[in-house]
């Protein structure tokens, strides 16, 4: 299974309709809800991203009876040092944006926490793709 | 396990295959096949959203007739605090209490009073950490449903509290035993509840093991014989009996927000209509909000007031029930006078997947995949007339087995 979704950059009341799609999408296909939750929490967090620091960029998650494994890119300004990025509380969002109640510096961090693979690679300039893994079978 | 149920009782005779029922189903839980309504009872979370709708009132609200009542020696009225909010210039919920009687209770015991039990028992569950939090009212029936059916990580949250209803059930019970020394088949339990919803849940319960209600009848068919017995009701003699006994917080459970209130905590969330219900979960879901305590869900826009077996406006009684409610004390019951444990659920809810296209994932990914092909080649127009609500359930249908044609493709020659 495959699903493709873009992410509009402009539209912030319109963020998280792809993880929303998904979530049914996987519920619907008998993934454990637990999974289901995870995946949905981080793909979430992965569209806010997008959206606040790029413009917005695309979805494509592929599921199989194995794993989940959705990637989510964008060709925004990219992120100069990643270590710190990852760090909880670290932000670069805009005042505007804080005051919207995103942009808390828990993005990056909650995608590595409910996701069982992690990887971010990012070049300044050029955007950022976030891959990320959950396994369906949970320890 | 539970059994399917359903909440309707639908006349096949009368339903003429039209569409309404089947677009606001929250659950699509119903197609039109051979012109006629279909339910599949394990999606159907009794909401009555498709009674609402239904133009040509083919689908009633299923509840017992009200002479069933006869059947009993010993009748106890337990009445939903919905239906002091039907009456016009109501200066006093105990002329209410006491046309009840007159109309042929032997007792009456009000669902507002457990309610207040309820609300300070869920108090204490935040304060002391003893659950879940956010809790999520076991109130509203179809809420219950619609969790287990598409919410399943929030199961959790549910409150391990009976609805009042059940509490005021065993309460009642229990004083009517006490009095008469009849055995227990001769009492009955009687509610008068706003929702059918209500009478699927004493027929079918979910997170509890057996309802401590005998029957449910109607406001709305009670209704009619009140305005007669209440011109006439003596409520000098039934203040005597000290029978109206729920105070605000009770009373205030009829309508949206009033459970919230009575909970005294800044980060309750209240919200109505089976829509919005929907997404409120779906964000709790995603964690997307932060320290909440407390959740009122209800199905029906404007709270119990708004349930399929009333009849007023549920917008007019919101304000009739805040009128009758100022006079009142605010509490009227202690959690002191009752057993605790006993306002316990000594059941529990299992997640019900009735969505899932089959039982295998690697099965349920070829069939989602097959799923999106088909829906490629639809109009994508919702327009229903093939018998199911949306292109994507259509669709749906098929991988599942169903038979049925696009119209619209039909009509276009592709």
């Amino acid at each position: 299974m495959i699903l493709k979704f873009d992410i509009p950059g402009d539209d912030f009341t319109r963020a998280g309709e792809a993880s929303s799609a998904i979530k049914n999408k996987l519920k619907q296909t008998g993934f454990s809800p637990e999974v289901v939750r995870k995946v949905s929490i981080a793909v979430y967090e992965a569209e806010i991203n997008s959206i606040i620091h790029a413009n917005g960029g695309t979805i494509t998650l592929t599921a199989d009876e194995e794993a989940i494994v959705a990637v989510i890119a964008d060709t925004g300004k990219g992120i100069p040092d990643i270590e710190a990025a990852m760090r909880e509380g670290f932000t670069t969002a805009c005042d505007n944006i804080r005051k919207l109640g995103f942009g808390a510096g828990m993005g990056l961090p909650n995608m590595r926490k409910y996701t069982d693979e992690f990887d971010i690679q990012s070049k300044v300039g050029k955007g950022t793709t976030v891959t990320m893994k959950i396994y369906n079978k949970q320890e | 396990m539970n059994k399917p149920i359903q909440c309707v009782v639908l006349d096949e005779d009368i339903c003429n295959g039209c569409i309404h029922c089947i677009k606001c189903c929250p659950t699509e839980a119903i197609r039109v096949k051979n012109q006629k309504a279909v339910i599949t009872p394990e999606r159907c979370i009794t909401c009555g959203e498709c009674i609402r709708v239904c133009p040509s009132h083919a689908k009633k609200a299923l509840r017992d007739p009200l002479e069933i009542i006869d059947g009993f020696k010993y009748k106890v009225a337990l009445p939903h605090p919905a239906l002091y909010a039907q009456f016009n210039n109501l200066e006093d919920k105990t002329t209410v209490l006491r046309a009840l009687l007159d109309y042929g209770f032997d007792e009456v015991f009000e669902v507002a009073a457990a309610s207040e039990t309820v609300t300070e028992m869920t108090r204490r569950l935040i304060s002391e950490k003893k659950a879940v939090l956010p809790i999520i009212s076991s109130t509203c029936p179809a809420v219950i449903r619609l969790i287990r059916l598409r919410f399943p990580n929030l199961i959790k949250n549910i409150s391990p509290l009976y609805a009042p209803r059940e509490v005021a059930a065993s309460t009642a019970l229990l004083a009517a035993m006490n009095k008469t020394l009849m055995p227990r088949e001769d009492i009955g339990i009687i509610l008068i509840a706003p929702c059918p919803g209500q009478v699927a849940s004493v027929r079918v319960p979910l997170g509890f093991e057996k309802s401590g209600i005998d029957a449910v009848i109607a406001i709305s068919d009670i209704f009619p014989k009140m305005p007669e017995l209440m011109k006439n009701a003596d409520i000098t003699e039934a203040i005597g009996t000290q029978f109206s006994i729920a105070g605000r917080v009770g009373a205030s459970w009829g309508s949206t927000g009033g459970e919230a209130k009575g909970i005294l905590s800044d980060n309750c969330l209240s919200a109505d209509g089976i829509e919005n219900v929907i997404k409120v979960l779906s964000d709790l879901e995603d964690e997307r909000f932060q320290n909440l305590d407390f959740i009122e869900l209800t199905a029906c826009p404007g709270g119990c007031v708004g349930g399929m077996l009333t009849v007023e406006n549920p917008y007019i009684a919101r304000v009739k029930l805040a009128k009758l409610r100022k006079y009142l004390p605010v509490s009227g019951t202690r959690l002191d006078d009752i057993e605790i444990n006993t306002l316990f659920r000594d059941g529990e809810i299992e997640y019900l997947p009735a969505f899932n296209l089959s039982d295998n994932i690697s099965e349920s990914i070829r069939l989602m995949d097959e799923l999106d092909e088909i829906l490629k080649t639809l109009p994508n127009l919702d327009c229903g007339c093939c018998g199911s609500p949306t292109c994507r359930a259509f669709a749906e249908d098929i991988v599942r087995g169903g038979e049925g044609k696009c119209i619209y493709s039909l009509i276009k020659g592709t």
